[in-house]
Parts: C-alpha cells; sequence; structure tokens
C-alpha cells in the first residue's frame, strides 16, 4: 500500500480551504445585481387561502415583485413530484394529492408557502411579506400519526382517510403458519420518533437568467444537482436540460434533506426571469425546521416468533408511516423498499410479513433523513431480538448468535439477496472492544454509587450503494439508479476525474484521488476531482444511501479501465511492439520481457501530440468515460455494543463506552471511513436520547429552534472504539459496501436496549430525555425496593 | 445609517452601515469575509464564532456598531500569512471536519478555549468547553483530539502573530 493510494489513512485534500475560511457555500455567493427572496410561510397547519391581498406590500420600498401559486400556474410552472411510485396491496397506485410550489388555494402545514416577496435587500423583503393580508379559513389539523386515518380532517380530497398507500411485503400464510408453529412470540410496539436533518449549513439558492441566452443557472445546496436539473426540467418544466445549469457548490452536510427537490428553489430559479434579476433565498434555521422535509415518524406494532430453542421462525410488523402534507421527492420508498426488506436483519428468519399504512398529516414532508427506512428496521429488529432474548432467559450476544446467518449468498424473504458477510466475527470482536466479561463487574461498581448501569447490543444490517437500476425500476423507481464517471488525462499527465457523485462532507475529493493515485500511478496532488456541476459533469445521480464507494467510485474504476486500455495502444506505438505485449503497472507502460517502457506522463503526452499513430488508426487523446450500473445492493454490517449509566436521581443516562466494528468491504481511506461511523452514531445517539420534534394538536411546530430542538453536543458524546472486519463486497470492483448511514442505523436500538437493560424494564420510547428517564428508573426503584 | 471603524484581521476598515447591521453580516456582505458562518438563529450553534479584542464572541448576536474601535479575527486572519495556526493543522491532522461549515466558528471556539485555559486539555474540558459549537458530521470525536492536539502545539509554538497582537 502506498502513502496515498487505496487503504493510506490520506489527509483531506479539501481540508486546507474549509480550515481557511476559504470554502465556497451557496449562500457565499453573490451574483451581479442580486435581489433577495422572503417567502410568507403559513402559520396554520390547514386552512383556506380565501383571499390573498398583496397591494399593500408591493408599493413598499424595495420590492420588484411579490407572487402567489396563479403566478406560477399561469407561467405553467409544474407542481413538486415524488419520484417512486408505491402500489397498495390491492394493486391501485399511491394517492397522492398536489404539491404545488407556492400553496393554490390551500395550505396544509406550518411553514407551507404562501407568496414570495422579491426585493432589493432581505429586509425589504421581509417587511413587505409582513403587509400581505391573507384571510385564512383556518381547518382543523391532523397531526398524529397512529391516528390519522381515523380523522375527520382530510388534507387532500384525493386521499381518502388520508392514506397514500396499504402496502405490503412478504408471505402472509407462511408467515401466519410460522406463528402457529412457534413456541414462544414477543410483541412490541414501537414509536420511531420524528426527526429533523439539521446539517449546518440551512438551504439556500441564487437563481440567476442570463437573457441572452435564456439560460437558467441555480446555485443550490444540493446532493445530487443532475437529479435537481432533471426534475425542474422534464417535470416542473423551468427550461430544457440544455438552458439549465444546476451548480451545487460546497454543500455543507446533507444527511439526506438536501436529495430533494423544493419549493424555495424552484421559485428563485423561476422568479430571476421573472425580475429580471439573480435572485437569493437563504434559509434561516427556523425556516429549515419548518420546512426542510423530516425524518422516520413511524409507530409500529411487531412480533418475532421463535421455537422452543429459541430458533427465529417467523417476523410481522404493522407499521404505520407518517410522510407529512405532501409527498417529497423520494418519500415513498423510506417506509416501503427501503424499510420492510431490512427486517430479517442478520438473522436467518424463514417467513417474514409487514405491512405499511403511510398517512398524509399536517405536517412538514417526511423523506429520507441518514438511513432512510434502514433505521427504522434496524430498530424494529433489534429491539425484538433484544427483548425476545430477554423473555427466554437468553444472553443477548448467544442469542443472536445463533440466529445468525451463515451461508452466503443468503436469499432472505423479503426481497433481499445477502451476497457476503461474517456477522460472528464482528460480535465476537466487539464484545472483546467493549470487555463484555467485565461488564458485570463494572455493573456491581455503579450499582454501589446509586447508579443503573446497561449494556445494549445492535447487530444491523443495511443495503446500499443504491442500486441495480432494473430491479428499483421494477419497485417503481422513476430513475435509474447508476453512477457515471469520466477521467480526462491531461497532456502533461495531470487528471481530472468528472464524477456524478457530489460530496458534502465524505471527503470525495481525496478517496476518489486516492483510487486513481492508486491505479494509474500518478502523485495524489496531480489528481482534481470535478463535481456538482451540471454544465462540467455530464449527468449523474449523486450522492445519497452511501453509494458513492460502491457506485460512484465503479464508474470511476470503469473507466480507468478504459483509459489504461486507450494508454496500451498508445504505448504499442510508441514503444514499436504488439499491444497485447504491453503490460501496465505502478505508472509505466512496458513491453513484456524487456526494458522498454513510457511513463504515465509521457504516454497521455503521445497521445494528445499523436505524433507516433495516425489518426484513422487510433483516435488522438486520453479521456475517457463510463457508466455503472450496480448488480446488487451491497450489505455493510456490523455490530455496535453501547454501555451506559443512568442517575436514577436525575435521569440523566451518560453513554461510557461505545464499541463499533463494521464491515464495510474494503475500504479506501479508512480515517474518513472511521469519521463517518462517529457521525452516523451521534446522530443515532441523537434519535435515541435528545431528539424529537413535536407538533401539538393544532400543527404547531413546537421544537422548532435549537433552544427547543435537543441537538447532540460535544459532551452528550463519549470517545467511541471504533474497529472493523472486512468481508470483500463481490458485486463491484473494489469490494466496496459503504460506510455513511451506518452509525445512524445502529446506534438507537444499541442505546435503547442498554438503557431498558439498565431499567429493567422496556417502558420507555425515544428521545429517552432525562425526564422520560427519570420516570422510567422511578419504576425501576419501586420494584427493586418491593424486592 | 452609521460611520464604523474597526480592525478586522489587522487591517483598518471603515463603512457606514444601518445600525441594525449584525457584525457577522458586516464581516460577510460588506467584508465578504464569507468563511464566518450562519447556523443558526438562537445564538446556539457556533457557526459564526470570531475574537472580539481577544475574546471567542458569536458574531450573529453581535451588533456590528458594537464592535466600534476593536479589534476582530475572523477564520481568515488566523493563519500567520503562509502558515495554518496550530489548530487549523490539527483539525486536518486530525480530521477534525467532514463538511467544513462549523469548522471555522470550531477552530475560532478551540483556540479561544487554549487561551482561557491553557494548553493541558483533558477530554472533558474540551467537551465542556464546546458547549456552544454544534457539528452534526463528526460525532465531536476528532474534534476533540485535534483540539487536544493544537493546544499542545500551540503551547510549544510561537503565537502567531495575529493572536499576539490581540
Amino acid at each position: 500500500m502506498s502513502a496515498t493510494g487505496i487503504g493510506a489513512p490520506v489527509r483531506r485534500k479539501e481540508d486546507h480551504r474549509f480550515i481557511t475560511g476559504q470554502g465556497r457555500y451557496t449562500d457565499d455567493i453573490n451574483r451581479p445585481g442580486q435581489a433577495h427572496a422572503y417567502f410568507l410561510r403559513s402559520p396554520h397547519a390547514h386552512a383556506t387561502l380565501k383571499k390573498i391581498d398583496t397591494k399593500a406590500a408591493a408599493a413598499m420600498p424595495g420590492v420588484l415583485g411579490i407572487y402567489t401559486g396563479d403566478d406560477l400556474a399561469a407561467d405553467k410552472v409544474g407542481g413538486l413530484i415524488c419520484g417512486w411510485m408505491i402500489h397498495s396491496k390491492d394493486g391501485s397506485p399511491m394517492k397522492a394529492g398536489p404539491h404545488p410550489a407556492l400553496a393554490q388555494g390551500k395550505v396544509r402545514y406550518v411553514g407551507d408557502h404562501i407568496a414570495v416577496v422579491v426585493a432589493e435587500t432581505l429586509a425589504q423583503a421581509r417587511d413587505a411579506a409582513e403587509a400581505i393580508v391573507v384571510d385564512y379559513g383556518v381547518l382543523p389539523a391532523v397531526t398524529d400519526t397512529a391516528s390519522a386515518a381515523k380523522a375527520k380532517t382530510q388534507v387532500h380530497a384525493e386521499a381518502p382517510d388520508n392514506t397514500v398507500f396499504n402496502w405490503h411485503l412478504g408471505d402472509k400464510a407462511a408467515t401466519d403458519a410460522a406463528f402457529k408453529a412457534a413456541k414462544h412470540v414477543t410483541k412490541l410496539d414501537i414509536v420511531n420518533n420524528r426527526l429533523v436533518p439539521n446539517p449546518m449549513e440551512p438551504r439556500a439558492a441564487v437563481g440567476d437568467y442570463d437573457q441572452g441566452e435564456g439560460a437558467f443557472t441555480l446555485y443550490t445546496t444540493s446532493q445530487n444537482p443532475h437529479v435537481a436539473r432533471l426534475v425542474l426540467s422534464a417535470f416542473i418544466g423551468i427550461a430544457p436540460e440544455n438552458k439549465l445549469r444546476v451548480i451545487a457548490p460546497d454543500v455543507g452536510g446533507g444527511f439526506g434533506s438536501k436529495i430533494f427537490i423544493y419549493a424555495e428553489e424552484t421559485v428563485c430559479v423561476w422568479a430571476a426571469k421573472k425580475v429580471g434579476r439573480p435572485v437569493k433565498w437563504t434559509s434561516d434555521r427556523t425556516e429549515a425546521f419548518l420546512s426542510d422535509a423530516h425524518g422516520r415518524d413511524h409507530v409500529t406494532h411487531a412480533e418475532l416468533a421463535m421455537d422452543a430453542d429459541g430458533k427465529m421462525l417467523g417476523m410481522r410488523v404493522h407499521t404505520t408511516a407518517n410522510l407529512g402534507a405532501y409527498l417529497s421527492t423520494f418519500s415513498s420508498s423510506v417506509p416501503t423498499y427501503l424499510y420492510a426488506p431490512l427486517l430479517s436483519g442478520q438473522y436467518d428468519i424463514p417467513a417474514i410479513y409487514c405491512e405499511v399504512d403511510a398517512v398524509y398529516t399536517n405536517t412538514a414532508p417526511v423523506d429520507a433523513y441518514r438511513g432512510a427506512g434502514r433505521p427504522e428496521a434496524t430498530f424494529v429488529v433489534e429491539r425484538l431480538v433484544e427483548v425476545a432474548a430477554r423473555q427466554l432467559g437468553k444472553d443477548p450476544a448467544k442469542f443472536r448468535t445463533q440466529n445468525f446467518v451463515r451461508k452466503f449468498p443468503h436469499q432472505t424473504p423479503v426481497i433481499m439477496m445477502y451476497d457476503t458477510g461474517n456477522y460472528s466475527a464482528s460480535l465476537k470482536k466487539a464484545l472483546e472492544t467493549i470487555d463484555y466479561k467485565g461488564f458485570a463487574k463494572r455493573r456491581r461498581d455503579s450499582a454501589r454509587n446509586g447508579k443503573l448501569r446497561g449494556i445494549g447490543f445492535s447487530a444491523y444490517i443495511e443495503a446500499c450503494g443504491i442500486a441495480p437500476s432494473a430491479a428499483v425500476g421494477s419497485l417503481g423507481a422513476g430513475v435509474g439508479l447508476w453512477e457515471s464517471a469520466e477521467v480526462r488525462v491531461n497532456p502533461i499527465g495531470t487528471i481530472e476525474v468528472l464524477t456524478g457523485s457530489h460530496s458534502h462532507g465524505q471527503g470525495h475529493e481525496t478517496t476518489f484521488a486516492q483510487l486513481v493515485s492508486d491505479r494509474l500511478g500518478v502523485p495524489l496532488e496531480n489528481v482534481s476531482i470535478v463535481h456538482g456541476d451540471t454544465d462540467k459533469v455530464q449527468m449523474g445521480m449523486g450522492t445519497y444511501g452511501s453509494r458513492s464507494g460502491a457506485v460512484g467510485m465503479s464508474a470511476i474504476f470503469k473507466a480507468i479501465d478504459k483509459v489504461i486500455a486507450k494508454g496500451k495502444k498508445v504505448a504499442a506505438y510508441v514503444l514499436e511492439a504488439d499491444e497485447a505485449d504491453i503490460d501496465f503497472k505502478d505508472g509505466n507502460f512496458s513491453v513484456k520481457g524487456t526494458d522498454r517502457k513510457l511513463d504515465f506522463g509521457s504516454c497521455a503526452l503521445q497521445a494528445y501530440v499523436a505524433h507516433k499513430f495516425n489518426g484513422q488508426d487510433l483516435e488522438p487523446g486520453l479521456k475517457e468515460g463510463a457508466f455503472y450500473d450496480p448488480t446488487n445492493f451491497t450489505f455493510p454490517a456490523g455490530v455496535h455494543i453501547c454501555e451506559l449509566e443512568i442517575d436514577p436521581d436525575t435521569g440523566v443516562t451518560r453513554i461510557e463506552r461505545w464499541a463499533a466494528v463494521d464491515d464495510f468491504g474494503n475500504v479506501i481511506n479508512p480515517m474518513i471511513v472511521e469519521g463517518q461511523v462517529h457521525g452516523g452514531i451521534a446522530q443515532g445517539v441523537g434519535q435515541a436520547l435528545l431528539e424529537g420534534a413535536r407538533y401539538n394538536a393544532d400543527g404547531q411546530l413546537v421544537t422548532a429552534s435549537f433552544m427547543d430542538y435537543c441537538m447532540p453536543r460535544a459532551d452528550d458524546l463519549p470517545s467511541f472504539e471504533v474497529g472493523m472486519t472486512v468481508t470483500p463486497c463481490p458485486s463491484n470492483p473494489l469490494g466496496i459496501k459503504g460506510c455513511g448511514e451506518a452509525g445512524a442505523i445502529a446506534a438507537p436500538p444499541a442505546v435503547i436496549n442498554a438503557i431498558t437493560d439498565a431499567l429493567g424494564h422496556e417502558d420507555i420510547a425515544m428521545p429517552a430525555t432525562p425526564q422520560a428517564v427519570w420516570r422510567a428508573a422511578q419504576k425501576t426503584l419501586s420494584r427493586m425496593a418491593a424486592e | 445609517m452609521a460611520n464604523l471603524s474597526m480592525t478586522v484581521n489587522g487591517k483598518a476598515v471603515t463603512a457606514n452601515v444601518d445600525p441594525r447591521t449584525l457584525l457577522v453580516q458586516f464581516l460577510r456582505e460588506n467584508l465578504r469575509l464569507t468563511g464566518t458562518h450562519v447556523g443558526c438563529d438562537t445564538s446556539q450553534c457556533g457557526a459564526c464564532v470570531v475574537h472580539l479584542d481577544g475574546k471567542a464572541v458569536k458574531s450573529c448576536t453581535t451588533l456590528a456598531l458594537s464592535c466600534e474601535g476593536a479589534s476582530v479575527t475572523t477564520i481568515e486572519g488566523l493563519a500567520n500569512g503562509g502558515a495554518l495556526h496550530p489548530m487549523q493543522e490539527a483539525f486536518r491532522e486530525h480530521h477534525g471536519l467532514q463538511c467544513g461549515f462549523c469548522t471555522p466558528g470550531m477552530i475560532m471556539a478551540a483556540v479561544d478555549i487554549v487561551n482561557r485555559r491553557g494548553n493541558s486539555l483533558d477530554e472533558k474540558t474540551i467537551r465542556e468547553d464546546l458547549e456552544g459549537n454544534i457539528c452534526r458530521c463528526t460525532g465531536y470525536h476528532n474534534i476533540v483530539k485535534a483540539i487536544a492536539s493544537g493546544a499542545e502545539a500551540m503551547g510549544k509554538g510561537a503565537a502567531p502573530a495575529r493572536q499576539a497582537a490581540e
């Protein structure tokens, strides 16, 4: 392994600009003549818009234009779309209401977009928005997930009983039979709490219109600028693709929330032509809470059937998933195909049946947030398994081992074909890391200090590398999920790699360059990664679902194959040898069995000067592109163990130790991969202990700032002990599985299993705040006193 | 509108600003020093931390006019010419950043912790003193390591000129 090649913990190339304040985020971009947009949002969760009077506002200083849904409709601007079709059990397509970028006739959640004011300054735009008079016909709101289908209030006329779909997966008859044959059944009711993604950079957009060219440019905080362009062109109808450039420059975190095509970005680019000026909008944090797509929000009943020995026989799950007031871009896929196919976990379960009812409510749209469906599934599986072990009186580690999948490939009863893995190896290493044998003593020590200590396991699996295009197409996806790459070798051997993946913290500028440096034998500093601009990179699907390594880098790998193949042809002419006799190794083309060789840079130069061959036999130049479509999902898996201590007097939970052992297949840069694990765990711990988005019965979001919504801070978390096991992924050339979401998927059940272990009962929900834990601990103390 | 003069990263600046202008707006919009970020509206996240007369402040809740005559250091002014500040170097070396958005505020807060508490910092102190800064990417693990290492390096090397000037 070279110091900069595959497997090396190379320090990141992109860091210099970030640590010196030279990053270039969307809000740092200012265009000449730029005006500012402010959105008038609904203060009501559900209301008809009887009248919108903008007359006084339009006369305010600095106002350039005020637009409502009628103006968008007049310009034939289409509504926002959901790109994944789900069919109900009865075969009917999901029932989707319209989703205009600016409301038409009705608002459906607090923060819904009523009008946009464009003015010379932001302060003027905001002042004018306050002068718009809206006559609301306030309607009752429905906010509760579990009861939404029974509510009298209807969010969309198109969706009776507020139901988007009643979907299912698995073999019901086989599962029912498994339960009939079972000696033991564990049952659990679970709420997966609603979260707000909260990347530190709020969303932002700058729309620009070039009148001479008739072309738009949108600078935006996107994880997938090409998908944004596709949707804005093909569905919303802003402009054809060749007249719309989307640039996603440095993006300050996404975690899913910047995948989607939102109202604000759409309106900014459209309004730029309308006012004849660039239009900028930057979300403030409260707007982000109100209008970024939220995550999770499931209410679930789950059952696990076992035989007398504790062998798992079947699983039955019913989930109600809250999708909010409108269907966001990929919302329908999250509680369905990103959820139920993961319910087999790491276990050999012969029969699984899952039903999902998706409901509309008067809340912000819910869509993918780090893990997207897989954390919800893992929480169900790992809570069920832990409780089952307790009820059977089995050690939770041994019970898991007993039921682990051992033979690969393994076909689960819920679509997935696990290709490879070694679950026992990860568990064994995690048990050693946490010193499981010493836990009993540590628990006694805590008890002596009046504290309750617990340990909790989470053996998670996720499906990443999303995904084979034909497979997702058959499941309802509106797009294919391949990735593209272009490797441009310059005449003196420096290289630009254009990728459809997008880096918003993942460090692609480093890891992708490591791959190129490793394979072509060129110094790391000679490789530049270009991404995030639809005028530079032709097409791509972007970054989410831990796909940039497994899919994005595989595309680069394929393009490099082509560069090497072309280089061999060039070298054959220059070295006057047969192409079949040319080898390429360590940056040199050489003739087999001789000392004649041509270094990569010289080969590039020869390809461009084209003096040694004629253009009829071989095209000049050295530039190759590739599209890579995966052949399977990838299946990262691992075991996280959380050990914590509860102070029953205060309800404060301190995480004392965290062991994470993950199998991500082959790793390009372990430093970056560990960083991804750390961040994922923190978000998972946030879900388990701190974070929860709450709407009151009127539909007001009562957790709409960092003062009300508890983000994990440094002193809420421990340092993590992170280890790895490796079974290379067989379905892609680099053997990569993906690592971006693992921590967020693994962590919540590990924490709750540890808390319930400490408490000695299961009566706690997420987030397990000090108040909730204190209440639960009183129950524990009174039981202990009674004993 | 009101006249304002202060020193930013060692340079004297003067401007005529709306009295409502916040320090962060003045830095980002008037001076185009966009390294200082805004991550919330409630003084919670710390992405906007700069040094005002040598002490960390949240520039999103500081009126620019209240800084009349003061000396402000932003992330752009932390490096001494071409040489990175030891805390910047430590964040890179220990992978203390991912998306980079909270990073300027983190680094400015970290330097302030060292200024207040010295060069030998234990994990507990660092975690507690980071109470005013939120990072969503790193889980803080590597930030804590970076700050401990950066603090030590600051003790060994000469303080950069800008810090000395403050």
